[in-house]
């Protein structure tokens, strides 16, 4: 890396203010290129300060290391530096005058799989890096399979050490072409590919003076502009109560507010609304935005509801509009990473939460497995281990209120623990696994006659 | 009906969706929604109370999260017997204020006992981690809320908003349960506790953008003053009964505010003229230290030292 020490303009107030957040992961291989990209963004935007780098130059000093070793960096373990690995995902902060960005930078060494599903379950945006000489490897593959589970909305594939390929065009395009044909059959909404060299620094934060045939952003520009919220009106509203708000007060003798987070969706005053699972409908009186009252709240805010009717609603009831109220149901299909050590098998009894809900479960069947290398399906396979990806059957002790995960990443999500020792041993996704451009049909139902 | 409401309503030519909230409002309502899922799920929750930035903003936010009714929680403060004179009275009248109950778990009566020795160097910042892990077993806490931040430092990067600690109040990171989408894990056996971090994904700079946008009254020495101060290892240490200057060490008035507000011992000062928020905001964004690297001198005693004292128990 160059002109490490390089000072660079501050930001004003002004520019600090009203900026957005974009929260995104990146999918760790070993020797891509991702803690060169990973250094260089914070160099860049001035989150490597000179203090860090200083105790970075002792420490590489005192082992004897010509050079900075940037490694040192970002792996903060004990264990991790004496092994030279990363143990697991870390977040990382920078920012730029136009957003505030959380990396989960996630190692590419064993048990990636879970750290990549932990990582990509909160972000908006996934890099992807490939070294432009090996092109697109089952690594790649596998990267792409867990972004589209996890249908996180931006894919970002990053054609790293361009500088090694001479900068040529055909190199990227077939790379390009390739990944994106694949991404697009697993569903992936939005792929954007990026021509890089994270060493030389080309079309990291500066654009290429290499690569005058590549017209797009550069990386950075590209995670500066990539919308972070989506379009509210084709989202089903939910929210999970989290807790009941009773002052009890001279001030406030009758104010009872249902505080959460809106999972999905808006809200307004006035609204009608039904509560789940006992199905009990009434309107919004009210929403306190943290102490302000407002109309209409969205996605993500933290607010408080207030309904017209005094009904029973409690921590783990969930408020949805009264005309899109989804199903609730006992028999959940889901499909899971097993991020526990310890396997999940058939007839495994656990906790599984949902939203504000925790309820006990039992894994009915394990269909199957799949390969994330050409996904390919493994029936039957009897248990899954840490880091597998399989299709699981659950039976819930009570009705739960679920979203497909296509439709909702936080309500159609969920966790089962083990109730013995509260392990988390896996995290699941309602309904079907990959978005399909045509509709998945069921083979065992499949009779012959064409409707 | 608010600015954000109608900007919504109309749409927006922007990159980003009308209903994208501002990185505060994200962080503000990603900290609310911790702060209940703890109240939701634990016994017996205690916030950790230093009378410093982040616990003062973690207050704030406990008390949003659970406006009109009080907050559930009590507060806990770990004394070192070394504390600067304004931040207890902030901790005294914020209590008094908001009609919590604090708890204290005091060092000075370790050593006091004889369970705990004076370090040679005088820094208490190590000896605070068993007055606070028996502190939390004696009161039974299940859920101890802490202010500390990812951005901090390199071990902290790697901690997880609910951190389960065994009976000795350990953290072992290889044993972390990973966090998948917002769905915290909470579960824990008797004599564990979860440590739960509300402030993990803000930065130094989050932070004071939150006070300045909420006008949050903060203890004077954050802001820049004249100061007695004199040199150790680097630093500019306020003189004081607990230790200091030594033979060699000469005071000087200097024009110096905190960035951080720890044990008087190893907590330095930097010179500053920053006597407004958004002085102080401008000379952050500008500056080229780190937080810790220009005001901690315990962080600089080994390259591990905040994993040590974090597998330990310390907060």
């Amino acid at each position: 890396m160059s002109s490490i020490t390089e000072p660079i303009e501050p930001l004003s107030v002004e520019q600090l203010s009203e900026t957005t957040l974009l929260r995104f992961a990146t999918a760790g291989s070993v020797d891509d290129g991702k803690s060169t990209l990973v250094g260089r963004l914070l160099h860049d935007s001035k989150s490597i300060l000179t203090d860090q780098l200083e105790a970075v130059q002792r420490a590489s000093a005192s082992r004897g290391q010509d050079a900075p070793d940037l490694a040192l960096l970002t792996d903060g373990l004990r264990a991790e530096r004496e092994q030279g690995i990363t143990i697991d995902v870390a977040y990382r902060y920078f920012a730029t005058p136009r957003r505030r960005f959380i990396l989960a930078d996630t190692p590419g060494h064993v048990q990636y799989t879970r750290n990549m599903v932990t990582g990509a379950s909160t972000a908006e945006l996934t890099v992807i890096l490939v070294d432009a000489r090996n092109g697109v490897v089952e690594q790649t593959r596998r990267h792409a399979a867990i972004a589209a589970l996890l249908r996180v909305p931006h894919v970002v594939l990053a054609v790293n050490k361009m500088d090694l390929v001479d900068y040529r065009e055909p190199v990227f395009a077939a790379i390009a072409e390739e990944f994106t044909a694949y991404a697009t059959e697993l569903g992936v909404p939005d792929v954007t590919a990026i021509p890089i060299s994270a060493l030389a620094g080309d079309n990291v934060v500066e654009p290429s003076a290499t690569m005058d045939w590549y017209g797009g952003p550069t990386f950075l520009e590209h995670l500066e502009t990539v919308p972070v919220a989506h379009d509210l009106s084709h989202c089903h509203a939910r929210l999970p109560v989290q807790y009941v708000i009773r002052p009890q007060t001279a001030e406030h003798p009758d104010y009872r507010g249902y505080a959460g987070q809106i999972a999905a969706g808006s809200f307004r005053v006035g609204e009608s609304v039904t509560v789940l699972p006992s199905g009990r409908a009434t309107k919004i009186a009210g929403i306190d935005l943290l102490g302000r009252p407002v109309d209409i709240a969205w996605t993500t805010q933290s607010v408080t509801v207030l309904l017209e009717d005094d009904i029973d609603i409690s921590r783990g009831d969930l408020i949805v509009p009264s005309k899109d109220a989804p199903p609730t149901t006992q028999d959940i299909e889901a499909t899971v990473c097993h991020v526990a050590d310890a396997p999940l098998t058939v007839g495994h009894r656990v906790l599984l939460k949902h939203g504000t809900r925790t309820v006990k479960a039992i894994v009915k069947d394990i269909p199957s497995r799949l390969t994330l290398d050409d996904l390919s399906l493994h029936p039957h396979p009897g248990q899954l281990v840490a880091n597998d990806i399989g299709r699981v059957k659950i039976r819930a002790a009570e009705p739960l209120p679920v979203d497909s995960y296509a439709d909702s990443r936080r309500t159609g999500s969920f966790i089962l623990i083990d109730p013995n020792d509260g392990t988390t041993l896996t995290a699941g996704m309602v309904g079907e696994s990959f978005a399909s451009p045509e509709p998945v049909r069921d083979e065992t139902e499949d009779d012959g006659w064409d409707f | 009906m608010t600015t954000t409401v109608a900007k919504a309503i109309e749409g927006d030519e922007g990159t980003d969706s009308p209903y994208a909230l501002s990185h505060l409002d994200a962080l503000e309502s990603e900290a609310v929604h911790i702060f209940r899922e703890v109240a939701g799920e634990f016994e017996r929750p205690v916030i950790l109370f230093s009378g410093g930035k982040d616990s003062i903003v973690m207050l704030h936010l406990a008390l949003k999260a659970f406006a009109p009714a009080a907050v559930p929680f009590s507060l806990l403060h770990v004394d070192t017997g070394h504390n600067f004179p304004e931040v207890l009275e902030y901790r005294d009248r914020t209590v008094a204020k908001h009609g919590l109950r604090l708890h204290v778990a005091s060092v000075q009566e370790y050593i006091d006992r004889g369970v705990l020795k004076e370090r040679p160097d005088g820094t208490r910042n190590p000896l605070q981690t068993l007055p606070l892990t028996e502190k939390i077993q004696a009161e039974k806490f299940d859920a101890v809320f802490g202010g500390g931040r990812r951005d901090e430092e390199k071990a902290r990067a790697k901690e997880r908003v609910f951190s389960l600690r065994d009976e000795f109040s350990q953290w072992d990171p290889r044993r972390q349960r990973p966090e998948l989408w917002n769905l915290y894990n909470g579960r824990h056996a008797p004599g564990e506790h979860v440590r739960v971090f509300p402030l993990s994904n803000w930065t130094e700079l989050d932070v004071w953008q939150y006070i300045a946008r909420e006008g949050i009254e903060l203890p004077e020495i954050y802001f820049a003053h004249e100061r007695e101060v004199f040199q150790r290892a680097g630093m500019w240490l306020t003189a004081g009964e607990w230790g200091g200057p030594k033979d060699g060490e000469r005071t000087e008035k200097r024009q110096v505010r905190y960035r951080t507000v720890g044990d008087m011992s190893c907590t330095g000062a930097v010179d500053s003229d920053a006597t407004t928020l958004e002085a102080v905001i401008t000379e952050i964004a500008a500056s080229r230290l780190t937080e810790r690297g220009a005001t901690r001198a315990d962080d600089k005693m080994s390259e591990a030292a905040m994993e040590d004292r974090k597998r330990e128990g310390y907060f």
